[in-house]
């Protein structure tokens, strides 16, 4: 019920592979085809050397907890205190998330924990990647 | 831009600082401009260039009856006033105007007649940072500093301490919002906000305003007070989002800005008497002083620890208590500034002797910006 308050993303023209990928369960990146530098946030061109020839690929879904913050004031949609972090995913690109299927505590939170993607509903043909422990083994660690 | 060929011959506050429920945004932006003019013995016909952000250059100008001829209305968040002097430099030296008046003016803590800011949800941070429930500045700002501890080994304690050194400045300043000394573990048991931040490594949340006037050194000593004059000026953005930062325990603005603005000035670090460095978060004055190239890498907590910051250290930082004691209305660069050119005039309230060179570095955004500007009391 509280979800329904949270900030949701629009998708632009430039964005909406990645919101189409989130819905089918694949955290979609680009790769530049002329100096192999793999982004995000998604735009049709390269940020490293301006090539507009680019394409999408489905990443890993791996990805190491790289920094973040514990909420402790009220957010629409949030339930305090909640974590916000960085992740750097196994491809390169950094992205904001949030850890799901983990105490909010600095003390599960550790800082280059494996985490691993999943895809959590959030509105009408919506899905926010978040990220979840999984042990070294790349399985689950909290099942 | 000439280091000495352009000067501050105009500076001022708002003649109230902190809590002022009885002027607008844009009577705040007067109220220092006004001040500042009468600093430099000027009158509104006497400028031909304004600057501003949060307030449009338009507004600004017809609200003080200026005519001008140049204006320039960049806004990249808290240091835009650093980058509004750069720009100003560069117009008067080309010719383009001759005597520029920058003002800001908030009501950060009153609202009166602010504009709200609602975050686009089309836009990269409203798709890629919003939905995660950061609740602005507390949450952004702050998200780096774990990579930041864990890399460099900072404790809490260091980055509390911050605060606590730049309590001792404000002790010193009857215009400082918070002036009673505090501890580590006042700093550490204040309220929790974003952990690891608690409230008292945040910075306050104010009303006030400040104004400055440039024009070139050769017209400077016809002024009532004397001339501050720039020596070294710089600037650059990096990202819209906090979690986009090539680096998240370095800020590539700070690093291209700073190193701009000495290289300008052709000074070294240790010509400088007295540093400003915008401190939103207690973490802030601990990437200043890396990135500027004060201190290495990973060594600014212990340097602020070793109390080369404090009152008769080697490089007294934020001597008017800064963000975190003295004020901060929403985009603080202003009071940076202010706080350089006084205590190169030698009238700061905590004066640190023989100021001959300050530097005011600005942040934007969440790292987003940056401005840095180098001031002497001698021109070259």
């Amino acid at each position: 019920m509280t979800e329904a308050r949270r900030p949701l993303p629009q998708a632009t023209p430039e964005t909406a592979h990645f919101w189409a990928g989130a819905r089918e369960g694949e955290l979609r990146l680009q790769r530049c085809d002329d100096c192999g530098h793999v982004y995000f946030p998604p735009r049709p061109f390269c940020p490293s050397c301006g090539s507009r020839s680019v394409r999408v690929f489905a990443a890993s879904g791996r990805a190491t907890l790289h920094s973040y913050v514990i909420n402790h004031r009220p957010a629409p949609g949030f339930e305090a205190p909640y974590a916000i972090a960085v992740v750097e995913l196994a491809e390169g690109p950094r992205m904001m998330t949030n850890i799901v299927d983990c105490p909010q505590t600095p003390e599960a939170l550790v800082l280059d924990m494996a985490l691993e993607v999943v895809f959590t509903p959030a509105g009408e043909d919506l899905c926010l990647p978040h990220f979840r422990p999984v042990d070294a083994e790349g399985k689950e660690s909290r099942s | 831009m000439k280091p000495g060929s352009i000067a501050i011959v105009g500076a001022a506050e708002t003649t109230e600082m902190g809590r002022i429920p009885d002027l607008s945004v844009l009577q705040l932006h007067a109220d220092a401009g006004l001040n500042a003019l009468a600093d430099a013995g000027l009158t509104p016909g006497d400028i031909d260039g304004v600057a501003t952000a949060g307030e449009s250059p338009t507004t600004l100008a017809w609200y003080l009856g200026i005519t001008p001829e140049w204006v320039d209305g960049t806004t990249v968040g808290g240091c835009s006033f650093m980058l509004h002097v750069r720009h100003a430099a560069a117009a008067i030296e080309s010719g383009l105007c001759r005597t520029v008046l920058i003002t800001h003016g908030e009501s950060g803590r009153s609202r009166v007649g602010a504009a709200r800011r609602a975050p686009q949800p089309a836009s990269l941070p409203g798709q890629f940072e919003l939905p995660y429930g950061p609740v602005g500045p507390t949450t952004l700002f702050t998200l780096p500093v774990l990579r930041y501890m864990k890399d460099t080994g900072l404790s809490e304690e260091k980055l509390a301490n911050v605060a606590v050194v730049q309590r001792e400045w404000a002790s010193r300043n009857p215009r400082a919002s918070y002036r009673d000394p505090i501890t580590v573990d006042d700093v550490l048991s204040s309220r929790m906000i974003a952990w690891p931040f608690r409230k008292l490594m945040c910075c306050l949340v104010t009303d006030g305003g400040g104004a400055l006037i440039l024009t070139a050194a050769d017209r400077a000593r016809d002024f009532p007070r004397p001339p501050v004059y720039l020596l070294g000026t710089g600037e650059s953005v990096e990202t819209p989002m906090v979690s986009q930062m090539e680096d998240l325990t370095r800020s590539k603005a700070f690093r291209v800005s700073g190193s701009r603005a000495f290289a300008e000035a052709g000074i070294r670090h240790d010509d400088v008497d007295h540093l400003m460095i915008y401190d939103a978060f207690a973490h802030l004055p601990l990437y200043g002083l890396e990135d500027l190239g004060f201190v290495g890498r990973g060594e600014a907590g212990d340097f602020i620890w070793e109390r080369n910051t404090a009152e008769g250290g080697r490089l007294p930082v934020n001597t008017n208590g800064g963000g975190l004691s003295y004020m901060h209305s929403g985009m603080y660069g202003m009071y940076a500034l202010q706080e350089s050119v006084r205590q190169v005039r030698g009238i700061a309230p905590a004066q640190v002797p023989g100021v001959e060179i300050s530097v005011s570095h600005g942040v934007g955004g969440m790292f987003g910006a940056s401005g840095t500007i180098v001031m002497g009391r001698d021109a070259p």
